[in-house]
């Protein structure tokens, strides 16, 4: 790691200043992306502005209607929660698989939707419930928020303080995780509220997308048999050592098949 | 260069680090408690694992500044009066180790796993996909199961 200052921030003022305009800073979260790339010296910063000493940044808020969830809010507290559990059970389990018991305890879902990483798992929750980003100067809309492989709507010194989470009638989450690093190989959140379905897939492609077929085909029947025959296309998918575009898109489909059954449970 | 303090095993300690200090060489360089290890260095493996106020963390993946007035609790922290943590005796008991390289993540990460399930029941499934943040090179994986699975109502009481 290159040498560093560390800042820590009482408040959300207190730290969007220490970052201030220069790209040469920015927020710790969790850091369980941030300090690996540092460690590898894939990333040179000035200061890292710790945000773990702001309590508005922490917290889980259920009512009725939405789920919203405080940017440094770790995944093991968002996995455990019973409020979330009940209202969004798909939103619980998708948390209480990313990564492992470790990192679920550091890493935090405002730094994951922020590092945007294209097999993250959070992004397709955000994607697949059009859920909104609320940040210290705005709130964008999830369909708006994830702009390419690790760039996001987020602007140098902008800040995510909480995601909020409609409540669907029906929502699931499947991936196929990487068997080491645990990240989705492809992952497939889907969810129902009348006749809106949503299908968010991440991991497949450079940044997380909706698939606008089978929305379309399981907005009129939900159920696997109505994506049964939709053949999601390799172009533009990821390929690597792990897998090929042309195993990934037969992975959003079967992913998507999945995620509908259980929804349906 | 800054300083950082916190307690440690009980013991209140403070060093001077870089911006740069990673927990685990702050615990082993400073402190000289190299009882918590680094494997893969790349948050993988696990082999560093301490718990932070109770969560077992990596500690290869954590600034030492980050770690200012917390409570730190390392393997080094778990027998009392020279008798062996439960956990630390279930995998003495079941030969849970053989190089013993991970044994210190793997006796911190099962504490975390018996922590989070003292109010409800523990199955060999659930303890096999809580360790997946920690590897064992001798693929000891079976015996450390069982170890986990003997120490839980020891520790649960």
């Amino acid at each position: 790691m290159y040498e560093l200052n560390y800042k820590k921030a009482k408040s959300i003022d207190e730290a969007t200043k220490a970052v201030g305009a220069s790209g040469d800073n920015k927020f710790l979260a969790g850091g369980m992306t941030l300090i690996p790339t540092l460690k590898q010296r894939l990333a040179k910063l000035k200061d890292v502005v710790d945000l773990s000493g702001i309590p508005d940044l922490v917290g889980i808020k259920v009512d009725g209607k939405t789920v919203t969830i405080g940017a440094m809010t770790p995944h093991a507290q968002v996995a455990a929660s019973p409020d979330v559990k009940k209202a969004i059970p798909a939103l619980a389990k998708l948390a209480g698989g990313i990564g492992d018991p470790q990192v679920r305890n550091r890493g935090t879902i405002g730094g994951s939707i922020s590092n945007n990483d294209p097999a993250a798992d959070y992004p397709s929750a955000i994607l697949g419930l059009g859920a909104t980003v609320h940040t210290n100067k705005r709130a964008i809309k999830g369909d708006e928020f994830f702009k390419g492989m690790f760039e996001t709507a987020l602007q140098q010194g902008e800040m995510v303080t909480k995601v909020e989470f409609p409540v669907p009638e029906k929502a699931s989450y499947m991936k196929f995780p990487n068997p080491a690093s645990r990240y989705a190989i492809v992952g497939v959140f889907v969810s129902k509220t009348g006749n809106n379905v949503r299908v968010a897939v991440t991991g497949a492609g450079p940044v997380v997308f909706r698939q606008g077929e089978m929305e379309k085909a399981l907005s009129s029947n939900f159920t696997p048999a109505a994506i049964e025959k939709i053949a999601h296309k390799a172009d533009g998918l990821n390929a690597d050592i792990h897998a090929s575009a042309e195993y990934r898109a037969h992975l959003v489909g079967v992913m998507a098949k999945r995620a509908v059954a259980e929804a349906n449970g | 260069m800054p300083t950082v303090s916190m307690t440690v095993n009980g013991k209140k300690t403070s060093a001077e680090v870089e911006g740069r200090t990673l927990l685990v060489q702050y615990l082993r360089e400073k402190l000289g408690l190299t009882g918590t290890h680094v494997g893969c260095d790349t948050s993988q493996c696990g082999a560093c694992t301490v718990h932070i106020n109770g969560l077992p963390i990596k500690s290869c993946t954590i600034l030492a500044q980050q770690c200012e007035g917390q409570n730190v609790l390392t393997i080094e922290g778990l027998a009392k009066d020279g008798k062996l943590h439960p956990m630390q005796e279930a995998f003495r008991e079941n030969h849970a180790l053989q190089c013993g390289f991970c044994t210190p993540g793997m006796v911190m990460a099962s504490i975390g796993i018996v922590d989070r399930h003292r109010k409800d029941s523990l199955d060999e499934k659930t303890v096999r996909h809580e360790l997946e943040g920690n590897l064992c090179r001798c693929t000891g994986y079976h015996n450390i199961v069982k170890a986990i699975l003997a120490a839980y109502p020891v520790m649960k009481g």
